[in-house]
């Protein structure tokens, strides 16, 4: 890990107590251009009457589009009764004590029941299978402990979402070997890349456990075609390791019959020595824009994973109190049935609103059908197709243009100039504003 | 391929039983086990037991063909198999037969678990009149509900609000001499997370943390699990009613450096898990002395805190550290609501550290384990309500102290004497006059025939890592009164039968 060497202390003369590798590494990534845009943010945050010329926030993957749901969802139940669950108030006393890393039943039946709707009951989902922890980032964590010993590899399809170099990394002590994957196929994987970022590692003498792949994609946009799913799992098998489908975007694929899950594929599998080595990530932070809540899942087809991510989740565990608040919502077909149509119905009508209005811009997306951002490519726009030219172009749209967008090197695309651009976490209005900043700035660019 | 079946779901089917008699076999199995691995390291790659193991033997394998069975990591492979310290043992054996006083007089009745539920009237009342205002933020645009306040990305660290409530609170529990910084504190999903982020934070993988034993059995897996880092026990023993002593401390550490174990730190907890001692503040400072000059952390839990109830007074390691003798950077203190407030299942945790690279570390790794912002935005309410607190406070150390008079009354009748104890949900027990041998072993089976003959679950001192046997923690504070009497009738009868 690059760090000096931990030396043997004499006990006064230097008094200055010494800390972990984990704390002095910069593994948590907040250094990066990535984080550094947040910060501008900040400093300087839009907002519609206040200060309207403040940085637009367009690096942070939240979803606002469906707020109004959720909030007449809850005055209009019963409130009183979300709380405590059937029992009403004296339910309060076993939600105060209830701290069984298995999770509340109705939770995960209502988390099952929740997952077989977005995949429209292509793939069935078992209660029991299900581990719950405090968010998506603390079950990528969580899997990759079971899954892999320190300096072991994942293999992770490029670009991907920043976050992983930490939440993969960081406490785990395990590498992440890229799969390059380019725009000559729209960025899907190939078997080819496949089997080079395999041989990579093996030539680097790590040892690789397991894929872990995003779908739909992060930064992409997209979903993963059937077909892709189909030879990666053929490929795990081949190499014997592990499968990891980091699916907590499903529900936002706009139109249902695009999106195909790990699930599925796995679901007319029948032998155990192919299936389990599949897992697949969710969380309501994205589908349900309830970040805040803190509520992840390690859905495995492996018992050995189920039992073992148990155990771990204690430390990280869902409290008592979001699992039966949301118990009785996620629950409640009716429902989360409009909500998901209604949902993915908005994010689709954003998405077309801001591909329409760069491509008016003279600004070309990659073709996306999923997820709260696109992936813009800008590399027509750069001094020298290079990731000083990508950041001095992003530094130049974060400075000049106000707005935060995440810039590819980040994502660690192999070529330069595409942004992630995300567009759910504001009103029209300000999306609006956004494009308005963008066409104004490509209008000076084809003045010179 | 698993040897014991999750227990409740199996007795509650069809096998019951079966099962039955098949429970107390698996667990004299266990017990075995769990001594004969005491008694000596076990050999490298012992197969001979038959836990079960992670999916690579192959015989499960029925494909004739080259595809093996993919496996989990190596630090993965311990979690799979069944625990087997009698701490968890106990746990579960309750499970699969609960005492209720009126639908199952005969059930096992849980001493084992240090959770109080005496003052559930009074924070039921509080949840009923407030949780939903303290929930349901109006929006300033139409009045109406704005679940943004709730449902958005916050800051991983807690909100400003709750971390200042939480150190307005935790300075008046603490005695009000000492008081906490918001900028130096970070809020956590639970006691749990919140020691292991600590560990992460101040030792590397194979080092080593000192910690005075007997010990909360939990520790070793908060601690040992993913940050591999070490616990050394530093025996305490009865003569000194299990209080650490710097001698202790002294011989630990040099025993672990002769060894080529590397100490970053000392662990502890004040009020102390499992005796219930509260520390004065002579060894607060003895001990904060010794890891100055030692250039070691200090980690104070003092997650009981607020559940006083003797008559000495609890002094906060913070309060120590600041009185200016001290370089305050090595000192870490551990909090949360699970035990004062009786809210375990909302997971709440807190890490203050005078550190400010700890706190800046800690506040990254919070985004594993963070907090939701409901559950911040009810607490926030819950501790700013400073006259419900007070009231709260009161009440509930009243109630543990009548409660804990009944419970050692009622043992001291029996002629069993328990430790001085003036903090904590638990008195510890010495239960040697009903050791059929002193010993180890001696207080396993006292410890099995506590649970199948007299039907209580106690926590033996051996999965405290107790250095004198008979030992045993019993935590009395989710008790009713009439409870107590058959507890001890059933403990009178377990001790005439043995005599016998």
């Amino acid at each position: 890990m690059g760090l000096p060497l931990m030396m043997e202390r004499s006990s006064n003369n230097n008094n200055v107590v010494e800390l972990s590798r984990v704390a002095v590494s910069d593994t948590h990534g907040e250094d990066s251009p990535y984080f550094a845009g947040w910060k501008a943010y900040d400093e300087n945050p839009y907002e519609e009457s206040h200060n309207p010329s403040g940085v637009i926030q367009m690096g942070l993957a939240e979803n606002q589009v469906s707020f109004d749901l959720l909030e007449s969802y809850l005055e209009k139940k019963n409130p009183e009764g979300s709380m405590w669950g059937s029992k009403g108030a004296p339910g309060f006393r076993e939600n105060a004590l209830f701290q069984d890393y298995h999770g509340l039943k109705s939770f995960r039946q209502a988390m099952a029941s929740f997952m077989q709707q977005i995949r429209g009951g292509k793939a069935r989902f078992d209660p029991d299978r299900i581990v719950l922890t405090a968010g998506a980032t603390a079950a990528n964590e969580l899997l990759t402990f079971i899954l892999a010993d320190p300096n072991d590899a994942l293999l992770v399809p490029t670009p991907y979402y920043p976050g992983f170099d930490r939440d993969l990394r960081w406490r785990t002590g395990v590498r992440i070997v890229p799969i390059h994957c380019d725009s000559s196929n729209h960025f899907q994987i190939t078997p080819e890349a496949l089997e080079q970022a395999y041989q990579t590692a093996r030539d680097a003498n790590i040892r690789v456990r397991g894929v872990l792949i995003t779908n739909p994609s992060n930064p992409l946009g997209a979903t993963v075609q059937k077909k892709v799913l189909e030879d990666l799992l053929d490929f795990c098998v081949r190499k014997n390791i592990h499968l990891v489908s980091d699916e907590i975007y499903s529900g936002s694929v706009f139109h249902a019959s695009e999106f195909t899950s790990v699930a599925e594929i796995v679901e007319n599998i029948d032998d155990v020595s192919v299936k389990e080595r599949v897992h697949i990530v969710y969380s309501l932070s994205k589908d349900l824009g309830l970040p805040g809540f803190r509520v992840g899942t390690i859905y495995s087809y492996n018992d050995n994973v189920v039992r073992t991510a148990r155990r771990m989740s204690s430390f990280t565990l869902v409290s008592s109190q979001t699992q039966q608040l949301l118990a009785s919502m996620l629950s409640d077909e009716e429902f989360t049935e409009k909500y998901i149509r209604i949902n993915r119905e908005r994010l689709r009508r954003r998405y077309e609103t801001i591909v329409e209005g760069l491509k008016k811009a003279g600004i070309e997306c990659l073709k996306g059908n999923a997820g709260l951002f696109c992936w813009m490519n800008l590399g027509f726009l750069l001094d020298t197709k290079t990731k000083e030219g990508e950041l001095a172009l992003w530094d130049v749209i974060l400075k000049e243009l106000k707005l935060n967008i995440s810039p590819g090197s980040s994502c660690h695309c192999s070529e330069y100039g595409w942004f992630r651009v995300c567009f759910a976490n504001m009103s029209e209005k300000t999306l609006d504003i956004a494009l308005k900043r963008i066409h104004e700035f490509m209008d000076r660019q084809s003045g010179f | 391929m698993r040897l014991i079946v999750p227990l409740q779901g199996v007795v509650q089917g069809r096998g019951g039983l079966f099962v039955g008699s098949l429970i107390p076999c698996c667990l004299f199995y266990f017990l075995q086990l769990y001594l004969k691995r005491r008694r000596s390291p076990p050999p490298p790659d012992s197969d001979s037991t038959e836990l079960p193991r992670t999916s690579s033997r192959s015989s499960l394998f029925t494909r004739g063909n080259s595809i093996g069975r993919v496996r989990v990591s190596s630090r993965a492979a311990p979690l799979a198999k069944p625990p087997d310290s009698p701490y968890y043992i106990g746990l579960d054996r309750v499970k699969t037969d609960p005492y209720h006083r009126v639908t199952n007089r005969d059930g096992i009745i849980q001493l084992g678990l240090a959770e109080s539920t005496l003052c559930f009237d009074l924070l039921q009342r509080w949840m009923s009149e407030n949780l939903m205002e303290s929930l349901m933020m109006q929006s300033d645009v139409d009045g109406g509900f704005d679940v943004s306040s709730i449902a958005m990305y916050q800051p991983f660290e807690g909100l400003l609000e709750v971390r200042v409530a939480f150190a307005d609170f935790m300075s008046r529990i603490m005695g009000g001499n000492v008081s906490f910084d918001p900028s130096n504190m970070v809020i956590t999903a639970g006691g749990t997370p919140a020691v292991e982020v600590l560990a992460f934070c101040l030792a590397d993988h194979g080092n080593a943390f000192l910690i005075p034993s007997p010990y909360y059995p939990g520790f070793d897996r908060d601690i040992k699990f993913r940050t591999g880092v070490e616990l050394i026990p530093v025996h305490c023993r009865s003569s000194d009613n299990f209080t650490v002593t710097v001698s202790a401390l002294e011989q630990a550490l040099s025993q672990a450096r002769k060894r080529g174990s590397k100490v970053s730190g000392i662990l502890f907890s004040n009020p102390s898990n499992p005796v219930g001692n509260i520390l004065s503040r002579e060894t607060l400072h003895a001990i904060l002395s010794f890891a100055q000059e030692k250039n070691i952390h200090v980690i104070s839990d003092e997650i009981f805190a607020g559940s006083v109830y003797g008559d000495k007074e609890f002094v906060s390691m913070a309060e120590v550290a600041a009185s200016g003798d001290f370089d305050k950077s090595r000192v870490h203190i551990i909090y949360g609501l699970s035990k004062d407030l009786s809210l375990p299942g909302f997971r709440t945790g807190v890490i203050y550290s005078f550190h400010e690279d700890v706190v800046s570390a800690a506040k990254k790794l919070m985004r594993f384990c963070s907090m939701p912002v409901p559950v911040q935005r009810i607490l926030i309410s819950l501790l700013s309500d400073t006259r419900f607190i007070e009231e709260y406070m009161a009440a509930h150390r009243q109630r543990i102290r009548d409660k804990h008079f009944l419970f050692v009354e009622g043992l001291k009748q029996l002629g069993i004497p328990c430790a001085e104890s003036g903090g904590g949900l638990y008195c510890w027990v010495d239960m040697s006059s009903l050791l059929t041998s002193y010993s180890e072993k001696g207080e396993l089976e006292l410890f099995e025939k506590l649970l199948s003959v007299a039907k209580i679950n106690a926590t033996p001192g051996t999965a405290c890592y107790c250095i004198e046997p008979g030992w045993f923690r019993c935590c009395f504070t989710a008790l009713a009164d009439e409870d107590i009497p058959v507890i001890m009738e059933r403990i009178k009868l377990l001790a005439e039968s043995s005599t016998s």
